[in-house]
């Protein structure tokens, strides 16, 4: 007992001492073990991205975004738009291979083409980044948006909208090459598999071209003008279908679905006037900042490149006439390039 | 016995005709008005670029810089409105932008003697890159709240007719007066037929040459502003698709030799109606876009083939320069 006692005096006295000498130690400050080799492994590192093309709303979001991120760090960021030529792309891809850059973020235009070179550029020590569209090979990180869900939840909703109609929708692909239109396509066949009530009538591909998607939905609206809703696989592409179905004066009843980056003005500014009925958002400041943490988290890691994998899909933002409003359902690029 | 001789123009026109004929009877919904009126809206901007093109092939000349005109001059407006500018000054500003790069075209062709094909194949890119590099922000340029009551000029009906038919229509009057009604259209197809007599006899075979070149890119400009009118946005990087290909090819499908001299707004109006027809019945029967392409292709080498074989080419009429 009085042992007891006696060790409580000895910790009150421990914890007397210890409140006195606190501040003092506070004003010393305590060193945070971790953040120097962080700055460390990320001054003067390269990062090379490689989109399909910049100048147009995705790519130059997830330029902006992660240059905002990673400059302050002095990470040099260079750019090689190969703008649309996939042959430019692998030769781009072949010659940062040689020059070695810590970190590469890739935009793949097919699920073919760079695989092999990325396989090679992470046995070289290189990080793969691929980002919105993927290939065969799975690099050390994935970021982007999950096509098959972009179909399925754009067909769920025109489904939806269909009920007690006609049940007759149409499909505006993109370019057949591109996986992210076959990926999407995916979707929606996974969806109309649930529903053998609906009839599609016309599935075609426009080529992520606004005036192809125009001169197709027209056609096919003269044939059913009883068409009750139209999946659109890009938004920059439905500008053309929305307007389509404009002319024809069926807006509000022929319920448009598509998906996008969340640009302001090919997204929210759409949707609230009445052009698109859905419009998914994988919302691109999410997507490049999600770009910038992983790129900060490899070089800080430490890990051999290749030697661990992982993937982030995108939580889309569906936008719809609801939060078409809202300051944060859109971004725009002038803010994030600022 | 005669032998019966068919051109060109009335191959197309008979292939057109087959084809109207077939899809009348065995697709339903193809013969009414309404597929009717939408079938040539759907190719009235690509008309409307085949009358450039006509005027410049008729000139003996080519002009690859087409949907550069048609991308950068309008993309430009559309730009310049969203930021701030008054609509009327950026209408101005483009069709100056515009005939300053027909101005440039013609120099190269008729000053320094460049061959068009290479000349406007290099402006295009210059200017194509022009739009990238400074002008846009984004590939696809948004219609603004300035370009209001604008969008009329491709969409929404004159009199029952969609606009954009009503454009086409007015572009063919206008091409076809100047071609056939005016001195300057006589002297296309005189510098066309032969260029070297064309000057000896005291035309100002250069001057017109600069001419063809700015008008063809104010007409492709003119497309582009209906176009763009029609899908609410301009789409800038149509200029690497491949749409000059599907101009050239209703130029030549309706019997505009590439050789200079020929034709006129006619055989554009025959051309652009056998590709709206193949397009339209296609899309009708949704078949899948390998599939179209593959239909596109027989129905062109089956016309180029029997042109040929009905018009067979002989050492006289062919002349240097021919494609």
């Amino acid at each position: 007992m009085k042992y007891a006692v006696r060790t409580a005096k000895v910790i009150a006295a421990a914890l007397g001492l210890a409140a006195i000498a606190a501040p003092a130690l506070a004003q010393q400050g305590l060193d945070e073990p971790f953040q120097k080799p962080f700055k460390e492994s990320l001054a003067g590192k390269t990062v090379a991205y490689v989109p399909v093309a910049m100048n147009f709303d995705l790519t130059e979001g997830w330029y902006a975004g992660m240059k905002k991120e990673l400059e302050p760090y002095g990470v040099k960021f260079e750019i090689r738009d190969p703008n649309w030529n996939t042959n430019a792309g692998a030769q781009a891809v072949t010659s940062l291979i040689s020059e070695k850059p810590a970190v590469m973020v890739i935009h793949n235009p097919d699920v073919q083409t760079y695989a092999k070179l990325l396989q090679r550029a992470e046995n070289e020590g290189i990080y793969v980044i691929q980002i919105n569209m993927g290939s065969a090979y799975r690099s050390s990180a994935f970021v982007g948006a999950n096509w098959i869900e972009i179909g399925e939840k754009d067909t769920e909703a025109v489904v939806k909208a269909c009920q007690g109609k006609s049940n007759k929708i149409a499909v505006v692909q993109g370019a057949l090459s591109a996986a992210a239109s076959a990926y999407t396509l995916k979707g929606v066949e996974n969806v109309l598999a649930k529903h053998p009530e609906i009839k599609v009538v016309s599935s075609q591909a426009a080529d992520w071209d606004a005036a192809k998607a125009k001169a197709i939905t027209q056609t096919v609206l003269k044939q059913n003008p009883d068409l009750c809703g139209i999946v659109g696989f890009w938004d920059g592409m439905d500008i053309g279908t929305a307007a389509a179905v404009k002319e024809a004066g069926l807006t509000g009843k022929v319920f448009v679905a598509t998906s996008g980056g969340g640009e302001r003005k090919g997204a929210c500014e759409l949707v609230k006037s009445g052009a698109f009925d859905l419009n998914l958002s994988y919302d691109v400041p999410t997507q490049a900042a999600q770009m910038a943490g992983t790129i900060k988290w490899l070089l800080s890691s430490g890990a051999k490149a290749g030697s661990i994998k992982g993937s982030e899909y995108t939580t889309l933002i569906p936008i719809t006439k609801e939060n078409a409003d809202s300051q944060t359902a859109c971004w725009n690029l002038s803010d994030l390039k600022k | 016995m005669k032998r019966l001789r068919f051109n060109q123009q009335e191959i197309v026109f008979a292939v057109f005709a087959m084809l109207f004929v077939a899809f009348s009877i065995f697709l339903r919904g193809f013969l009414t008005p309404e597929n009717m009126l939408t079938l040539l809206q759907n190719v009235a901007v690509l008309g409307i670029l085949g009358l450039a093109m006509a005027i410049v092939v008729i000139g003996r000349g080519i002009d690859i810089s087409l949907i550069a005109a048609l991308a950068v001059p309008p993309g430009l407006v559309l730009q310049m409105v969203q930021n701030g500018h008054s609509l009327p000054a950026s209408l101005l500003t483009a069709v100056l932008l515009t005939i300053a790069f027909g101005l440039v075209n013609g120099w190269l062709i008729a000053y320094a003697e460049v061959p068009s094909l290479f000349a406007t194949l290099a402006t295009g890119l210059l200017l194509a890159g022009l739009g990238q590099a400074a002008l846009f922000q984004l590939d696809v340029v948004q219609w603004s709240d300035g370009m209001k009551g604008f969008e009329r000029l491709g969409q929404g009906t004159i009199l029952g007719i969609p606009t954009s038919i009503v454009m086409f229509a007015i572009a063919c009057l206008v091409v076809a007066f100047l071609l056939r009604q005016t001195r300057w259209g006589a002297y296309i197809y005189a510098i066309g037929d032969n260029p070297y007599a064309a000057r000896v006899t005291g035309i100002p075979s250069r001057p017109i040459i600069v001419l063809q070149y700015v008008v063809a890119a104010l007409i492709g400009c003119f497309a582009g502003l209906v176009m763009a009118a029609s899908v609410n946005s301009m789409p800038t990087r149509i200029f690497n698709s491949t749409l000059i290909y599907d101009v050239i090819l209703v130029v030549v499908l309706g019997g505009i030799g590439l050789s200079g001299g020929r034709g006129g707004v006619l055989n554009v109006v025959i051309g652009t109606l056998l590709i709206g027809t193949m397009l339209n019945g296609m899309t009708i029967m949704d078949i899948s876009y390998a599939g179209q392409n593959l239909v596109k292709g027989v129905v062109l080498l089956l016309a180029v083939i029997t042109d040929s074989f009905l018009n067979p080419r002989n050492e006289e009429t062919a002349q240097q320069g021919d494609i």
